[in-house]
């Protein structure tokens, strides 16, 4: 078969890959005016085996069809498109055995039923031995906090509990690569420690390569080293997270209180103060640079009661990029 | 196949949860059971022997129908407005990336949820019924046996048309319009209202021959032994051919939907 010579840095292999979709449109009475959307307009990248990647965008951009059609869900309208060798579409029995997903908005487990039966169907659905099957539950449960858990129907489980709940259902077959669409949509701080730490702990360990599609410039920093970004169907930035900062454009934010209301402070170097509101300025400087420096030009020079320093948001940083038309 | 039995137990136990639910449905039934009861001996008392049925026959029918009428899904409930909400919402997705079979999967589901209908819901109807008319159940094991064969296909054939009608979900994304018509078809051709023995001519001819009447009349006239020997064997047979074609059929529709699916949402 054409596709099994994959080298190693090419475990997930996408070749100008299209998604259009066929819109229909109300345009009168009865009328309907058909419109073609592309939601994927020639993308192309390819991620190695164990390698933990960031996908993001904003809205629309075509985040989740992409997944969808890694998992086989939807067909390309083009392109080429191989997971470990196989065409997802056409053989997506047989390669779901090797894939786990998580889609943030939405569960993979039973509501009426207790998180343990739900491991259990999955454990059938995907033939997983027995002894394999404990020794990862028991791993899930630990690292996830599920054990108080097990027993109790998922329709009365909270947001975060179900979310790890979700995490741990889509690792317990051993899958080669984990799809998470959102994992830490509406979880809040300790979930999303919790979920990064575990997720960190799975590709470490299982060399599990991970795919992540996140709204959280949070989950990026801590988990990926790579970051993709897409926009309007097409890849705008594949790289580190330091070059896409450098793309954008982007600042971080140090935001300072002084002891009282003084005119803007305009005279440390490689800053500049963008905004001032009685004692409190902000000041904007480039995300290569170090805010160490700053502070303490500041603190030198003014009188300094309490200060914070602010990461640029990953919309901002996307928007501003895309406004730019910067892209590869 | 141990996937799908799995699938199938926590389909009974998940609607094995809802006691309360169960207990209300039970309670309806046996008032409907009554209703119809008296209005069937109204009936038979003016006309005996209407449709080939004597007075007791027709009250077993209409206790019978209570019986399989959570069982055969015939006022709809169990899976059909589920699938389609998941189809409309995109959680079909989750679904799809499975490694099992759609259809299987939620055959399964609904043949687990079918059985503890049965129980749940059909005995105690049943029960009452005997207890409050004299109705004219078997005392034959094997008629029993026989009527529970004819009741699981009854089901599988309901299972068939719904998830017919569940999957034009995904080109229609609003089914209520089919659901209200497959309901009333159901309602009807199934001889819920009013036994399909009843109907003369070339439209009763039609009404027998029809799937929903695979649904409840042939599975009651199985117990009352209307049917027997070559006759059973064509009753049951009637059935078989049914759900085939409509689990073939729905078999066909479900790899046209995936094929040209478009998952809604995010």
């Amino acid at each position: 078969m054409a596709g099994n010579e994959l080298s190693d840095d090419g475990f997930i292999e996408l070749d100008g890959v299209e998604k259009v979709f066929d819109v229909r449109r109300k345009a009168g009475f009865l009328r309907r005016e058909r419109h073609r959307v592309r939601a994927v307009d020639g993308i192309g990248f390819r991620v190695g085996r164990g390698e933990m990647v960031g996908y993001i965008g904003p809205n629309g951009a075509g985040k989740s069809t992409t997944i969808k059609m890694l998992t086989g869900i939807l067909t390309p309208s083009a392109g080429r498109l191989r997971v470990a060798g196989i065409d997802p579409s056409r053989e997506r029995a047989g390669l779901a055995h090797r894939i786990g997903v998580v889609f943030g908005q939405r569960t993979t487990l039973w509501w009426d039923l207790p998180l343990r039966d739900s491991y259990g169907l999955v454990r059938r659905m995907y033939r997983v031995p027995e002894a394999r099957y404990r020794a990862n539950l028991d791993r899930c449960v630990e690292l996830l906090d599920l054990g108080a858990l097990l027993d109790v129907p998922v329709r009365q489980l909270s947001l975060g509990q179900r979310m790890r709940g979700d995490i741990a259902a889509a690792l317990l077959h051993d899958p080669e690569v984990l799809y998470l669409d959102e994992p830490t949509i509406g979880l809040d701080v300790v979930s999303k420690a919790k979920v990064r730490g575990f997720l960190r702990e799975v590709n470490a360990e299982r060399g599990t390569t991970v795919l992540l599609t996140t709204h959280d410039l949070t989950d990026i920093e801590q988990l990926c080293e790579r970051v993709m970004v897409i926009d309007h169907g097409r890849l705008v930035h594949d790289g580190g997270l330091a070059e896409l900062h450098a793309a954008g454009e982007s600042e971080r934010t140090l935001v300072v209180d002084l002891e009282r209301e003084l005119p803007p402070i305009e005279d440390v170097p490689g800053a500049r103060t963008v905004k001032v509101e009685g004692p409190r300025q902000w000041l904007a400087f480039g995300t290569g640079q170090s805010a160490a420096p700053i502070v303490a030009a500041v603190a030198e020079r003014y009188p300094l009661v309490d200060l914070s320093v602010r990461e640029p948001d990953i919309e901002d940083v996307i928007a501003r990029m895309y406004a730019g038309g910067k892209g590869l | 196949m141990r996937l799908y039995a799995a699938v199938a137990v926590s389909g009974f136990r998940r609607y094995a949860t809802y006691r309360v639910a169960t207990a209300a449905g039970v309670f309806t039934n046996t008032v409907f059971g009554f209703v119809i009861a008296y209005t069937f001996v109204a009936l038979w008392d003016e006309r005996p022997h209407l449709g080939g049925y004597d007075q007791s026959q027709a009250l077993t029918f209409v206790w019978v129908s209570q019986g399989l009428l959570a069982a055969a899904a015939l006022l709809g409930g169990g899976f059909q407005e589920e699938l389609q909400e998941r189809i409309r919402t995109g959680d079909i997705a989750v679904d799809l990336y499975r490694p099992a079979d759609l259809q299987l999967w939620w055959l399964a589901a609904d043949l687990g949820r079918a059985a503890f209908h049965l129980l749940g819901r059909g005995a105690v109807p049943v029960a009452v019924g005997a207890l409050a008319f004299e109705l004219s159940l078997p005392a034959d094991p094997l008629r029993w046996l026989a009527f529970l064969l004819s009741a699981l296909l009854g089901v599988v054939v309901g299972f068939a048309l719904r998830f017919l009608v569940a999957l034009c979900a995904f080109w229609l994304l609003d089914g209520q319009g089919v659901n209200m018509i497959s309901a009333l078809m159901c309602m009807f051709f199934s001889g819920m209202l009013l036994p399909l023995t009843v109907f003369p001519g070339l439209f009763g001819e039609i009404a027998r021959l029809l799937p929903w009447a695979a649904m409840l009349q042939v599975p009651v006239d199985v117990l009352l032994g209307t049917h027997s020997g070559t006759g059973l064997a064509r009753a049951l047979g009637f059935q078989v051919l049914w759900a085939a074609l409509l689990l073939g059929a729905g078999r066909a529709l479900q790899s046209l939907a995936t094929r040209k699916v478009v998952v809604q949402g995010g």
